[in-house]
């Protein structure tokens, strides 16, 4: 078997990333399918949500490619694509595999790992469930399977990148919607296609990628219109390690208090006994 | 023509006028607006920058069992006691008090240990932990200072085994040395950590009091440390009742400094079932505390009975503290406005119940006058 499998090239040390352009998006959930075929992962059930026609609702345990039907009030007559009327939208949303993740500072026993490619993966073989990642992802990605016990999360396909293959998502989609390459490509591409949506007179496209924050950036770029808040992104996503330093600050004077206090305590009570005072 | 066919008739020009009414409105407005066409459960939920994604929330909520919490209070207690344990004979000559508040850091370390495990998703991994040392991850060095204290509560309670059965020796002597020095070194975090644990999070109620969590936590577990010594019998030990003192007050100030916030995070602290949890806690471990013990120190003739219920009412508060915070994380991601920074509207970012309202006024009307019969009864009778 030859050591390349796929069609293109994938690097080891040099990061890779999606690129999702909400644009070309068909809302046809075969990413949501190839993800769940590729990795085994089990059907969502049969739950109707009412929200247009997104019945998975959101990322989670056993859910690692959404997409999301995003909705706005329709006016009658117009709606569709037209760029004055934002009506109707599908954007497929996914692990945002940070620069600086939340997730994997926060892992406790190194199940989570920053892989070769760049992504962040979490080994099931080492997670023992304690579920601080949950509470730690600004985005709400990582979720623990409360019948497994342990935390899970989109692999990036690491196990398809080790042999030159993009992922399953991205090979399932049918409009080049999910793109996967480079990262560096993939932020040109982005680019690209803003300027040349941007000239067709869509003002309102934008690409999502918080390099403002303490995240530093993500390996999931999502080229979307209007608003991030309509698309359930942060504006501000923040890695909670920027807490740490208030935090043990905080647990630092109050520790010198209880050591001080319980001293003081202590040594004035003792004196108190020697003076004959018994309160 | 029979009256039955006439009224059928009558019928069906009703809703055939109805139909051209309908069709009407279509031409005119461009949409149907009369009652019946509207679906039911419209208007239908949408995706906006005002209502985010069909108001679904984005965070994860913390996915812990009613272990947690609970673990909380008993490793606040036993890192307090540790710290207790291992200065009190040493420093005020309380040498049964000391050996006793050992024990119990030691039963404590013991009993946190296997909450943790317990609530591990697959708890035979639990030594995972310990694979790793990483100064960004509060809950890795969460691991690392209870593996460490409950390594020196042990070696303290192992001296004093020593003690008891073979009399002092050199080794326990050294043993309770090297116990009581680490006791107060991994004592002091163990106590507090898990506030820091809380705020090192993306919860927004938990982060947004990342300065003080620690320290509240921190009071809270040297209130109910000290609490549980009292209620084994040290009720007229004056160095506990200073302790006592200083915990309530710092966390009667933490109550104020949370009541006077105005920010949209800490709502769940006020609000809802976590506000009903936080807010009795918050009284329970500050100023009905706080009244009791400086009662006791001016009426020494029903101190003792002040004094226990003071550490009552500290363990319950400090208890309610513990788990109305895990709840008020729940609902903090819950909270879809707040992660996409989505302002809210008046009557959601401050609604009454977390102001003043009849039910409230009930509520702290009916906790007072608990308060005030409890005391009344007690300094009545003798005890």
């Amino acid at each position: 078997m030859s050591e390349k499998m796929g069609n293109f090239e994938v690097q080891p040390g040099k990061k890779t990333a999606f690129f999702t352009d909400s644009t070309t998006c068909i809302g046809c959930k075969a990413c949501e399918v190839a993800c769940k075929e590729w990795n085994g992962l089990e059907a969502d059930g049969y739950n109707f949500s009412g929200f247009s026609y997104d019945n998975t609702v959101g990322l989670g345990a056993s859910t690692w490619r959404h997409v999301k039907f995003v909705e706005d009030t329709p006016i009658p007559g117009l709606g569709g694509n037209s760029p004055d009327h934002n009506s109707w939208e599908f954007s497929s949303d996914v692990c945002k595999h940070c620069e600086v993740a939340g997730c994997l500072e926060a892992c406790p026993t190194g199940a989570l790992v920053r892989t070769e490619f760049g992504g962040v993966f979490l080994q099931p073989d080492i997670c023992n469930g304690c579920a601080y990642c949950v509470i730690s992802c600004p985005f709400g990605v990582v979720q623990k399977n409360e019948e497994d016990g342990r935390a899970f999360k989109c692999t990036f396909c690491t196990d398809r990148q080790k042999v030159g293959l993009e992922p399953a998502c991205a090979k399932a989609c049918p409009t080049q919607s999910i793109q996967f390459g480079v990262l560096e490509t993939m932020e040109e591409k982005a680019a690209d296609r803003l300027a040349v949506l941007q000239d067709r007179g869509m003002a309102d496209a934008q690409i999502y990628n918080p390099t403002h924050t303490s995240v530093k950036g993500i390996h999931a770029l999502f080229l979307i219109r209007g608003e991030p808040e309509t698309y359930n992104l942060p504006p501000n996503p923040e890695v909670p390690t920027i807490y740490l330093r208030d935090g043990w600050k905080s647990a630092a004077r109050d520790g010198f208090l209880l050591l001080a206090g319980v001293a003081a305590a202590f040594m004035a009570a003792r004196s108190g006994r020697k003076d004959g005072i018994h309160v | 023509m029979s009256e039955t066919q006439m009224l059928i008739e009558q019928l069906v020009d009703q809703r055939e006028e109805h139909l051209l009414e309908i069709r009407r409105e279509a031409e005119l407005t461009g949409q149907v607006k009369s009652p019946g066409v509207r679906p039911e459960g419209s208007p239908f939920p949408i995706a906006s920058p005002q209502t985010g994604y069909y108001q679904q929330p984005l965070l994860k909520e913390p996915q812990w069992t009613q272990l947690i919490p609970f673990y909380f209070f008993v490793g606040g207690a036993a890192g307090s006691l540790g710290v207790i344990g291992s200065l009190a004979d040493v420093l005020g000559d309380e040498k049964r008090l000391a050996e006793q508040a050992r024990w119990l850091a030691f039963g404590g370390s013991v009993l946190s240990g296997a909450l943790l495990v317990t609530d591990l998703g697959r708890s035979s991994r639990f030594l995972n932990m310990l694979r790793v040392f990483k100064p960004q991850s509060t809950m890795s060095m969460g691991s690392w200072i209870l593996s460490g204290f409950s390594v020196f509560a042990s070696i303290s309670s192992a001296a004093d085994a020593m003690d008891a059965l073979w009399g002092a020796n050199l080794l326990s002597h050294l043993l309770r040395g090297m116990g009581r020095f680490g006791s107060v070194i991994f004592g002091m975090p163990f106590h507090n950590y898990t506030g820091v644990l809380l705020a090192t999070t993306a919860m927004p109620v938990w982060n947004a009091r990342a300065n003080s969590l620690p320290g509240h936590f921190g009071m809270s577990g040297l209130q109910s440390g000290v609490s549980i010594l009292e209620l084994m019998g040290h009720e007229d030990n004056r160095a506990l009742n200073l302790l006592g003192v200083l915990s309530a007050s710092m966390e009667t100030w933490e109550k104020i400094d949370i009541s006077k916030s105005n920010a949209r995070a800490l709502l769940p602290l006020k609000h809802g079932g976590s506000g009903v949890l936080v807010s009795t806690g918050a009284w329970l471990s500050g100023p009905v505390p706080l009244l009791f013990r400086i009662g006791s120190v001016f009426l020494p003739e029903r101190s003792v009975a002040l004094r226990r219920l003071a550490a009552c009412a500290g363990i319950v508060g400090s208890l309610f503290t513990r788990y109305g915070w895990v709840q008020a994380g729940k609902s903090s991601a819950r909270d879809w406005r707040l992660a996409l920074e989505i302002e809210a509207p008046k009557e959601v970012a401050m609604p009454t119940t977390a102001k003043r309202s009849t039910g409230r006024v009930i509520a702290k009307a009916a906790g007072a006058i608990c308060v005030l019969a409890t005391a009344f009864f007690v300094l009545r009778r003798k005890f």
